[in-house]
């Protein structure tokens, strides 16, 4: 059956792991229960860091169309919170546990154009949907976006697949992306999907408000793992609870305070729910915020975060920071 | 995958159905602007129509708390909310509004499923919707065209939906199920020619110089007030995958010529029948039957649409009862006779198209 978003829990062998571009591996699994997997799904994946099983999510990038061969791509991120490292050091004949594909970002059928965009290792969720609509012969565009070309895996597939359709902006190439003409060239008939840096879907979402687009027309998903700025270690003060708690760069606020031993409401745990929000009373240093479920208004007040994704830095990196704080943000809370 | 010889899968008792098939959802006149739910494949779906008249279909569950949609209101344009905490989906079920936050969650949406209106009724798509060909929808141009006149209705079968088409594809049961309207002996004692070609399957049947069963008698007379004496009788059975099964069925005055091709000593109907899954036990039934004379007469068309919702009721009481002796009795297979052809080539294709979605096993 179709993909679902039931966690069912599984056992899958590596098959193959192969360099794609910079920093990037391509990862065949064999599942042991096959079904298959719809243009837009992720499976969620037990990873190893520091002898602790943790949970994330990878696009299918492509799949046979029984289930039996699933492909993620996985792209080496030393600052990030160490899946990947994991990932990368896997052998053939690997045993991982995984779940079915899962599907939050589905793909519609029967929209009247198509824009894919898609910013770096955000390919692994765009890729999929490009190879149906090729199929359907819809009217789509892919635009793909780089910081170079050693960067973007799947670049001479994808050209081959394409062909005209595929448009690449490689930002050492001098051809980067100009949003404000992307987002121009949709209409009420478009729909735009885009995975990538939060920045390039921020962009696109203030291009689409501005036009008076329909935002349902914009689809995107986040893993919540990018940011306006690069993680930080930063402090965290719960007065409520007596506690003070470091957060390294490569953990969550949220997960810091529950090995802190705070018991925390949570569910996506990627920035799309709100149930972690937890109420800023004090800080130095300013908010990255990381999620999807504020508006630009309510980030701007900064008077509460979404723990599960969201940071804190200082002053140095923060453009909106105390310019006087030095040393390590630090952020009181109250939690919900 | 369970790996199932040809010649075993054909005795399954019943089959599941297959996803990637065209299956009709209501009649046209069903769905309107208040929603209403129908469970179609296993599945409950809201149906209901936009502001510009056009048929829409939802998972009938709520992507928050999974409450039915169904039960909720039509908003602007083509949008639906949710009873429950007012979430609102547009027609391609993505959420249009959280009423509880200032912006929507990009995951927020249920499943839309294809819709085409034709041939009178609203067509659903179940399955992958990338192979949603709309030119894959049987062929049912009877009821929408001006050559042909009638109506029909919805029988709520309790039985898997194959039951229904094995029930269409032999009718030596009129013999014995409906015996005082169309029923004679002369079904079973006449000769058959079963055709499969692709998906579709044609079972033939001619009935010579026979006296005219009560119904047959009784159309006759609508065209030809008086008529007396025997008839050629007819039963043409077309069945279109996944489960469309069109009868060209009539009578013509004895020698007239019926059998060559010149039917105008005669009446000629057309009853049109396709049936949705519901469950892997319940379908619906829909059914219509079409004439080709008196085009106009209102009376006539009430009444035959009466009439043959009698004889169906007897079918239905049947398949109902062969349904739970399937129930009661999981250690016995079906025996098949030669009667059986069409419908066991109707069962070849079906298990084809579920063989194609990896979703054959060996009994349902």
């Amino acid at each position: 059956m179709a993909a679902t978003n039931i966690e069912t829990w599984q056992s899958a062998i590596v098959i193959e792991v192969i360099p794609v571009a910079e920093a990037i591996a391509r990862i065949v699994l064999e599942p042991s229960l096959p079904i298959k997997a719809e243009p837009g799904s992720h499976i969620d994946l037990m990873v190893q860091i520091n002898g602790e099983s943790v949970k994330r999510s990878y696009s299918v990038v492509e799949a046979a169309a029984d289930g039996t061969r699933l492909v993620i791509s996985v792209m080496k991120a030393p600052l990030s919170r160490g899946g990947s490292i994991f990932m990368h050091s896997l052998i053939p004949g690997t045993r991982l546990e995984i779940t079915q594909p899962l599907q939050n970002f589905p793909l519609r059928i029967g929209a009247q154009r198509y824009i894919l965009l898609a910013g770096g290792i955000g390919i692994t969720a765009i890729a999929n949907m490009a190879a149906v609509l090729k199929r359907l012969k819809a009217d789509y565009t892919l635009v793909y976006v780089g910081r170079s070309r050693e960067a973007m895996a799947y670049l001479g597939e994808l050209e081959e697949l394409h062909g005209d359709r595929l448009e690449v902006h490689i930002d050492n190439e001098g051809s980067s992306l100009k949003v404000p003409e992307l987002v121009g060239r949709a209409d009420t008939g478009t729909e735009l999907y885009m995975c990538g840096p939060i920045r390039l879907m921020d962009a696109v979402r203030r291009g689409w408000v501005e036009r008076e687009l329909d935002l349902p027309n914009l689809r995107y998903e986040t893993f919540g793992n990018s940011g306006w700025y690069d993680p930080e270690e930063f402090i965290v003060r719960v007065p409520k609870l007596s506690l003070e708690v470091t957060v390294p760069q490569g953990r969550s606020m949220l997960e810091a305070l529950e090995d802190a031993g705070a018991e925390m409401m949570f569910h996506c745990r990627k920035g799309e729910c709100g149930l972690c929000e937890v109420r800023v009373i004090q800080l130095a240093g300013t908010i990255d915020h990381r999620d999807v479920f504020y508006s630009e208004r309510q980030q701007r007040l900064s008077t509460k975060m979404n723990c599960c994704v969201s940071r804190a830095v200082t002053s140095a990196t923060g453009a909106k920071a105390d310019a006087a704080h030095t040393g390590p943000a630090i952020i009181t809370i109250e939690p919900n | 995958m369970t790996v199932v010889s040809a010649t075993s899968s054909t005795t399954n008792k019943v089959l599941p159905h297959p996803l990637n098939a065209w299956y009709v959802a209501a009649w046209d006149h069903e769905v309107t602007r208040k929603p209403m739910s129908r469970r179609i494949a296993n599945r409950p779906v809201a149906l209901y129509r936009t502001e510009d008249g056009n048929a829409v279909a939802l998972a009938d569950a709520c992507w928050h708390r999974l409450a039915p949609l169904s039960m909720g209101k039509t908003m602007e344009k083509d949008t639906i909310q949710c009873p429950y905490h007012g979430i609102i989906y547009n027609s391609a079920g993505r959420c249009v509004s959280m009423p509880a936050q200032e912006t929507i969650n990009p995951s927020a949406t249920v499943p839309s499923f294809p819709i085409v209106e034709r041939y009178r009724y609203v067509w659903i798509w179940m399955g992958d919707a990338t192979l949603a060909d709309p030119d894959l929808i049987p062929d049912m141009s009877q009821m929408s065209s001006d050559e042909w006149a009638g109506d029909g209705l919805t029988i709520h079968a309790a039985c898997n939906f194959q039951l229904v088409l094995d029930n269409l594809m032999d009718l030596t049961h009129e013999e014995f199920v409906h015996s005082s309207t169309i029923g004679q002996e002369e079904l079973s004692e006449s000769d058959f020619v079963t055709v499969r070609e692709g998906n579709k399957v044609t079972v033939t049947r001619w009935m010579h110089n026979i006296d005219a069963p009560p119904f047959w008698l009784k159309n006759m007379r609508d065209k030809f007030p008086g008529f007396e004496g025997k008839v050629d009788r007819w039963q043409i059975i077309n069945f279109e995958a996944p489960s469309t099964i069109n009868i060209d069925v009539g009578v013509a005055k004895a020698g007239t010529g019926a059998p060559e091709g010149d039917r105008s000593q005669g009446v000629n109907g057309f009853v049109m029948n396709t049936i949705t899954p519901e469950t892997d036990r319940s379908s619906h039934y829909f059914w219509a039957f079409m004439r080709n004379y008196a085009l106009d007469s209102q009376l006539i068309t009430t009444q035959l649409r009466d009439g043959v919702h009698g004889v169906f009721g007897e079918d239905e009481e049947m398949l109902m009862a062969q349904q739970a002796a399937i129930d009661a009795n999981p250690d016995y297979e079906f025996y098949n006779l030669n009667i059986d052809a069409g419908g066991l080539w109707v069962r070849r294709i079906l298990e084809s198209m579920l063989a194609a979605e990896g979703r054959l096993t060996p009994s349902a």
